[in-house]
């Protein structure tokens, strides 16, 4: 069994990882097609911005946004004790 | 064990690595053959041919008499490899065949399903693929009923899970029916139940273990498939095989084509005419029911009036057009409703392509957006997939693998699109009607491209091409002039992105029935040889109805997947939610939440689509925006309301939230 403080402050760290990760998510995409026509004024690569970001853009960052969230709930894992037996 | 562990993963690297090689052996020495004359006819035949029998292989050597294999693979699929299974389970003849059309008719607007699709793969990470891991069943109702107890919640989760896994599943048959047809030259109906046989040689005999290996397969080959056409466009328009990057110059060229066609005193002509033509259906319309019965006596007027040598092809048009005529004036309106609103459509000056909200307003395609990625966290399939990794750590990186295999044809779309339109624009607007090359008369049989020369001038005009979203891909390497072994691959491509889909559905369904239907509140003591029975069984009958229902072709098919997640937005994901990320919640919330979620959505579905209802302006797609927030507040609300979990079920809920203990890969390692 594990104590039920290291559990509640692992749960807590989660917890903000899981909002930051959101956070990021929702600027990327919904943030960024609100803000469509402004960012559409700046290029970048041949694109207007607004329009990269639906297409390509959010994307990118919605993988880089998962791998970094299972390489950090390792590390959390890891640091509460709670990580999977081998 | 371990040892054991990492010769079966390197070996399972070794064997898609041969497979990969073979098949692209395959495809150069296809196009090494018809370059020396072999018939794009046979082209067809042999990819069909060999792709399904590699599936069929697959899905006999894996077969199984294991449970634990028969339902999550045994539990030791490897993170990369799930994450492979999970892209071509998750890409499905929508995203293969259709999602670069629909970019390609909305433009900037259409970028909700790239989103959106992608988007949902973030929530899924974060809220639930680890803990259902963790939690370790067979299936997503079975989470529902161990979390909340009894009976309730898991059967609406079986309802819910069959409702939308069907629609979905229809779907998926249709496309099979299609591509089958097209470049097999059988019947529609006859296509259907080939691929129908396809999708049963994989999943039968082995389960979940058997679909997971098959997928994997279809994934290579589609992902192929997509990045061959568009790589080889690129390359042709711009020097530079990379399209990824290279269609914002293309962006521009469309841009700059597409003001020439708004000016265009040609356009502007046939656009006055698709106008004219609206207002005359519109003026029959309201004279029904006494505008048909005038529609058929000019007709057969027409028809006596022809001279005795007319040619037939005169004869046998009239004939076809007395006989296509709508039977009743029900049938009439609505026939005549969808063209009127074609030929307004058409009389539209075109808006710049990549304008934003020029189609779909902003708030719709905030909301559309924020509903398919709800309802892809929220689709059993691709949730189930969750449960074959070795363990939690798996399901995270499995997570990211599954959204980085997506990702490389999602990404690829809106190019696809882009090559698509600018080719459209550039080499095939302006040319003359009556020497169209022969992929016009070919896709118009399936009708998705049709030619009508409006004003008579002999040229084809922007306005007179239409051209079906679901076209784009399947028929742009015709359209681009490019070998008809690319079309081969891309038909074969989009054939693996349907059945793989398929397979997943259809598994899901028949467990939904065999497993939490049957096993779970039906007979618990039933044996296992018996559970695997009813569960193959189901898979045939449910496979049966989906081609059969197929086969009707209904319209209402393509809304109707849409739909479909909005349903399981509103239904699964608050109830899966909730269930991990509060202990408070309890049995009767979640009952009521997902009764809340799904009514409110259906409601608004059915009221929208069908009644006028309007609230806000939402259009029907986006339904589940009021049923998702919906469901969430009455589980919260309700489970306040009532007594809290019981101590067991709460202490279940914190075991869930952490790797530790989590059940292990089952079986042995064949």
């Amino acid at each position: 069994m594990i104590e039920k403080e290291k559990l509640e402050a692992y749960w807590k760290e989660n917890q903000k990882l899981t909002a930051i990760t959101l956070a990021i998510w929702f600027i990327v995409s919904f943030g960024a097609a609100i803000m469509v026509n402004a960012l559409n004024n700046i290029s970048i690569i041949g694109f207007p911005l607004g329009y990269y970001m639906g297409a390509q853009g959010s994307l990118i960052v919605f993988v880089l946004l998962i791998a970094n969230y299972a390489k950090k709930m390792n590390r959390i894992d890891k640091k509460y004790g709670v990580e999977e037996e081998e | 064990m371990a040892e054991k562990k990492d010769a079966f993963t390197q070996n399972l690297g070794k064997i898609y690595g041969i497979y990969t090689g073979v098949f692209i052996a395959f495809v150069i020495a296809l196009g090494i053959a018809e370059q020396m004359g072999l018939q794009p006819k046979y082209i067809g035949w042999i990819f069909m041919a060999v792709t399904i029998a590699v599936y069929a292989a697959i899905g006999i050597m894996s077969r199984t008499t294991k449970i634990s294999e028969y339902y999550v693979a045994g539990r030791r699929v490897p993170a990369f490899f799930n994450g492979m299974a999970t892209g071509s389970d998750w890409m499905s003849a929508a995203s293969f065949i259709g999602m670069a059309g629909t970019i390609y008719t909305f433009g900037y607007d259409g970028l909700a399903y790239v989103m959106g699709w992608t988007g949902g793969y973030v929530l899924l990470a974060v809220f639930l693929a680890p803990y259902l891991r963790k939690f370790g069943q067979y299936t997503i109702p079975d989470f529902l009923g161990t979390r909340y107890g009894g009976n309730v919640a898991r059967t609406i989760g079986i309802i819910a899970a069959i409702i939308v896994s069907f629609t979905y599943l229809i779907a998926q048959v249709t496309g099979v029916g299609i591509i089958t047809s097209r470049f097999l030259g059988i019947s529609f109906n006859v296509g259907v139940f080939v691929g129908l046989a396809g999708i049963l040689a994989c999943s039968m005999l082995g389960g979940m273990r058997a679909v997971t290996w098959t997928q994997v397969a279809q994934y290579i080959i589609l992902i192929i498939a997509y990045l061959v056409p568009v790589t080889v466009m690129s390359y042709k328009t711009t020097g530079v095989p990379i399209p990824q990057i290279m269609y914002g110059q293309v962006l521009q060229k469309i841009d700059a084509k597409e003001k020439e066609i708004i000016a265009s005193p040609k356009e502007q002509e046939v656009r006055d005419l698709w106008k004219k033509r609206a207002g005359d259906l519109d003026a029959k319309i309201k004279a029904l029911p006494a505008s048909l019965d005038e529609e058929k006596k000019s007709l057969e007027a027409r028809l006596a009036a022809l001279p005795a040598d007319a040619p037939s092809k005169d004869r046998e048009a009239i004939q076809k057009a007395i006989k296509d005529l709508p039977k009743t004036p029900e049938e009439a309106k609505e026939k005549w409703t969808e063209a009127k609103k074609a030929a307004a459509d058409n009389a539209k000056t075109p808006k710049p392509y990549i304008q934003p909200f020029a189609r779909i307003d902003m708030k719709n395609m905030l909301a559309l957006t924020f509903c398919l990625m709800v309802g892809t966290a929220g689709l059993p399939h691709i949730l189930m997939r969750y449960y074959t990794v070795p363990s939690v750590k798996e399901a995270r990186s499995s997570v990211a693998w599954s959204l980085f295999f997506i990702f490389l044809l999602y990404f690829t779309a809106p190019a696809y699109a882009a090559f698509a339109r600018n080719e459209v624009l550039t080499n095939v607007i302006g040319q003359a009607v009556a020497t169209l090359p022969g992929w016009v008369s070919s896709w118009a049989k399936v009708g998705l491209v049709s030619v009508k020369d409006m004003n008579g001038d002999g040229i084809l005009q922007f306005g007179e091409l239409l051209l079906k979203p679901d076209a784009i891909v399947l028929a742009t390497p015709e359209i681009a002039g490019l070998p008809y072994v690319i079309a081969g691959l891309v038909a074969a491509g989009g054939l693996a992105a349907a059945l793989s889909t398929a397979d997943g559905l259809l598994l899901t369904i028949s467990n939904a029935l065999s497993h939490d239907l049957y096993y779970k509140i039906i007979n618990p003591k039933a044996s296992i040889l018996r559970r695997l029975t009813i569960s193959r069984t189901l898979l045939v009958i449910t496979a049966a109805i989906a081609a059969y229902v197929a086969t009707y072709k209904l319209t209402i098919i393509v809304e109707l997947v849409a739909w479909a997640f909005s349903l399981a937005a509103a239904s699964f994901f608050p109830a899966l939610v909730m269930g991990i990320w509060s202990k408070r919640a309890n049995k009767t919330g979640a009952v009521a939440g997902m009764i809340v979620g799904l009514g409110i959505t259906l409601f608004y579905m059915i009221g929208s689509r069908f009644f006028g209802l309007n609230w806000w302006g939402i259009k029907t797609v986006s339904s589940g925006i009021f049923g998702i927030p919906l469901g969430f507040i009455t589980i919260w609300i309700v489970s306040r309301l009532t007594a809290e979990p019981s101590k067991d079920m709460q202490e279940f809920v914190e075991s869930v939230r952490y790797p530790k203990g989590a059940v292990k890969a089952e079986g042995s390692l064949e």
